[in-house]
């Protein structure tokens, strides 16, 4: 089995804070992490070559101190780490995005199958892994609870979740897979990886390593453009009711039914 | 290729860039700003810098579509098990107001089997087209097939704009449509509206679990493809007159699936689907043990809500992982949202500040949750559950 599972590196959004005065994001100090939804896929992937046997790698574009996050999966258990890095790479929406990591899983070779979450937490779009099994030609199947089992036949069967329940499918590899968090618990890294990671040779590709059309890169590459970024008007302040429990209850459910969210007859005071 | 630049004449190196930036991707070097490798090309600088017009963003844009001849507001009718998912009115309540703007027609995809009916109802909202394949092939799960059908009608039809619902089946499917056709998507939009000059689509978004908001244009592709969250759009209402016809596109080849479909489960818990309901009750930390979620339960039965959680009390093993609102579980949009004994992190909030109106209810008076709430209540989750309970039934 040969698997490759594509991981962004994020903000901390538990170091985020809000600055009170403009309502902006403080970004400073905030250390960078592995996309949490990403890390359920390295515990998926280590778990499925344990199984099955074959290779596990990490692949990642973004600048240099994506690094980091490489040498963190392979301390969780990767054997091999590719980061695609290049000025031009910059600015790339989705669709870019998958264009570049298709061209590294493609570098790489003969991969089975591609892990990743199912969305970054910076971005919440969940549509790279849908748009790199395009690219690759593939088929992609998202929101996945479970991996059941892979025959010999090279079928994997897997549960999707979904809003009202969940199907379970049969796919031909190679397939594009993304993952929620109620697939797995991740393990932390052993010590030994821990020290096999800070010697890891990172296996670092420019634009000019992978095969590609260089107007599909980066901002060049991508349709949607960000015209605008602002930050949310900050909320109103509530009321809060802090006297005896039923008059709290008494005021806030009169308040619902005055403004007509919540029905039922407006029986006044007791 | 692509650039930005820092006009050094120009820069007065004020550092409002710096602050602007929500990437930390601008620096201060020898009072000039300098622009290093974390620059994702948002924009942010140049617009703080619109007094000194120092930094300059040169953009190409590949393969650009000949978009004069992308015409009308087309959206994806999602259905299962022989209805439409809620979505489907609140996106074409969107597409209408889009269409007052536009003044082009509004059609619909409809694809699976025995969909006639579907098709109908889509025309009783207001819509001038529906475009169907009704064929038994066609799967309600079959989500790769459709993919490829859609890809195919829009190649085919070429509307300007394609809307989609931010749901599960959505949000896989829209993607792999526009890489299909090489053209832009935005995920999980809370407003769409027509640019006055340009006429282009703006799509606006919350990203960063919702603590910013991105309008992003696509400028030189069609269509101009958005998904849409659920539940922020206002439903188009449901007319007698309905004037549009269904347009039967049965010469497209239905595809071979790719993926079986093995079985579909429905998860016994009515109490479960969270994307529909209009009232969500959460539990947190404060419930303290797994049995207590049945108070949470009771008083989702009596409102008619769904149970949600933290995701602390889903970590700790008190309910299972659907009902996780929140960054790394699901985002809501309900009615009414009743946080109990949940202190709001920012990545529960990220799941829920979307809602129309928040209640929380919290011992602790300095819990975060009680900034985002619109009512809040401070007391013993455990006094206050009941109390509510016996008022509503009152």
């Amino acid at each position: 089995m040969n698997i490759v599972v594509c991981i962004k590196q994020v903000p901390d959004t538990t170091d985020v804070k809000i600055n009170p005065e403009n309502n902006t994001l403080i970004r400073e100090g905030v250390a960078s992490i592995i996309n949490p939804f990403d890390a359920y896929a390295i515990e998926e992937g280590v778990r499925l070559k344990e199984k099955y046997g074959g290779m596990v790698n990490v692949l990642s574009m973004g600048p240099p101190q994506v690094d980091a996050s490489l040498r963190e999966a392979v301390s969780l258990g990767m054997d091999e780490a590719y980061l695609l890095t290049d000025r031009t790479f910059a600015g790339a929406d989705t669709l870019a995005t998958a264009y570049t990591l298709a061209a590294g899983i493609k570098k790489i070779g003969n991969v089975d199958i591609i892990l990743m979450g199912r969305q970054a937490i910076d971005g919440d779009t969940g549509q790279v892994g849908p748009e790199v099994a395009e690219n690759l030609e593939i088929p992609h199947v998202t929101d996945i609870r479970k991996i059941e089992q892979i025959d010999e036949q090279g079928n994997i069967y897997l549960e999707r979740m979904l809003e009202e329940g969940y199907v379970r499918l049969k796919a031909k590899l190679p397939v594009v897979i993304t993952v929620v968090k109620e697939i797995n618990e991740p393990r932390l890294p052993s010590l030994k990886g821990k020290m096999l990671a800070k010697k890891k040779e990172i296996h670092t590709w420019s634009a000019k390593d992978v095969e590609v059309n260089e107007k599909r890169l980066g901002l060049s590459g991508s349709p949607t453009q960000v015209v605008k970024i602002f930050t949310p008007p900050k909320p109103e302040g509530g009321k809060i009711f802090d006297g005896d429990i039923k008059g709290s209850v008494r005021n806030v459910l009169q308040e619902l039914r005055a403004s007509g969210i919540l029905a039922g007859s407006e029986k006044g005071d007791e | 290729m692509s650039s930005i630049e820092v006009i050094l004449d120009k820069c007065i190196g004020c550092g409002l860039c710096v602050k602007a930036c929500p990437f930390a991707a601008v620096e201060l070097v020898d009072k000039k700003a300098v622009i290093n490798e974390r620059c994702t090309y948002c924009g942010a600088c140049v617009d703080a810098c619109k007094k000194y017009q120092a930094i300059v963003i040169t953009r190409h844009t590949f393969e650009k579509h000949d978009v004069s001849r992308y015409k009308g507001i087309c959206v994806y009718a999602e259905h299962r098990h022989g209805k439409l998912s809620s979505v489907v009115a609140e996106i074409i309540g969107a597409a209408l107001k889009l269409k007052n703007v536009l003044q082009v027609p509004i059609s619909a995809i409809l694809l699976g089997s025995n969909v006639k009916p579907l098709a109908e109802e889509i025309l009783s909202y207001g819509t001038d087209e529906v475009w169907m394949i009704d064929n038994t092939k066609i799967g309600d799960f079959a989500e790769d097939i459709q993919t490829e059908l859609v890809a195919q009608i829009l190649l085919e039809k070429k509307p300007e704009i394609f809307l989609g619902g931010g749901t599960i089946f959505g949000r896989s499917l829209l993607p792999k449509v526009a890489a299909k056709i090489g053209t832009g998507l935005t995920a999980d939009c809370t407003e769409l509206a027509i640019d006055h000059d340009t006429k282009l689509l703006k799509q606006t978004r919350p990203a960063f679990g919702g603590n910013i908001m991105a309008t992003i244009l696509c400028q030189h592709h069609r269509p101009q493809m958005a998904t849409v969250r659920h539940k922020v759009m206002k439903e188009a209402a449901k007319t007698d007159a309905a004037q549009g016809k269904i347009i039967e596109l049965n010469h497209i080849p239905i595809p071979d699936p790719a993926i079986e479909v093995l079985e579909f489960v429905e998860e016994e818990s009515e109490t479960v689907n969270l994307s529909d309901a209009d009232f969500i009750i959460s539990g947190g930390r404060g419930i303290k043990d797994p049995k207590n979620f049945a108070l949470i339960e009771e008083l989702a039965k009596a409102v008619g809500g769904a149970v949600g959680a933290s995701r602390a009390a889903v970590d700790a093993g008190w309910i299972p992982y659907s009902h996780q609102v929140g960054q790394t579980g699901k985002t809501v949009n309900p009615k009414i949202y009743i946080a109990c004994g949940i202190s709001g992190a920012i990545q529960h909030l990220a799941g829920m500040k979307g809602s129309d109106i928040i209640i929380a209810i919290n011992s602790d008076p300095s819990a975060p949750i009680f900034d985002v709430a619109h009512f809040g209540i401070v007391g013993d989750l455990f006094e206050v559950v009941p109390e509510l309970i016996k008022q509503i039934n009152g």
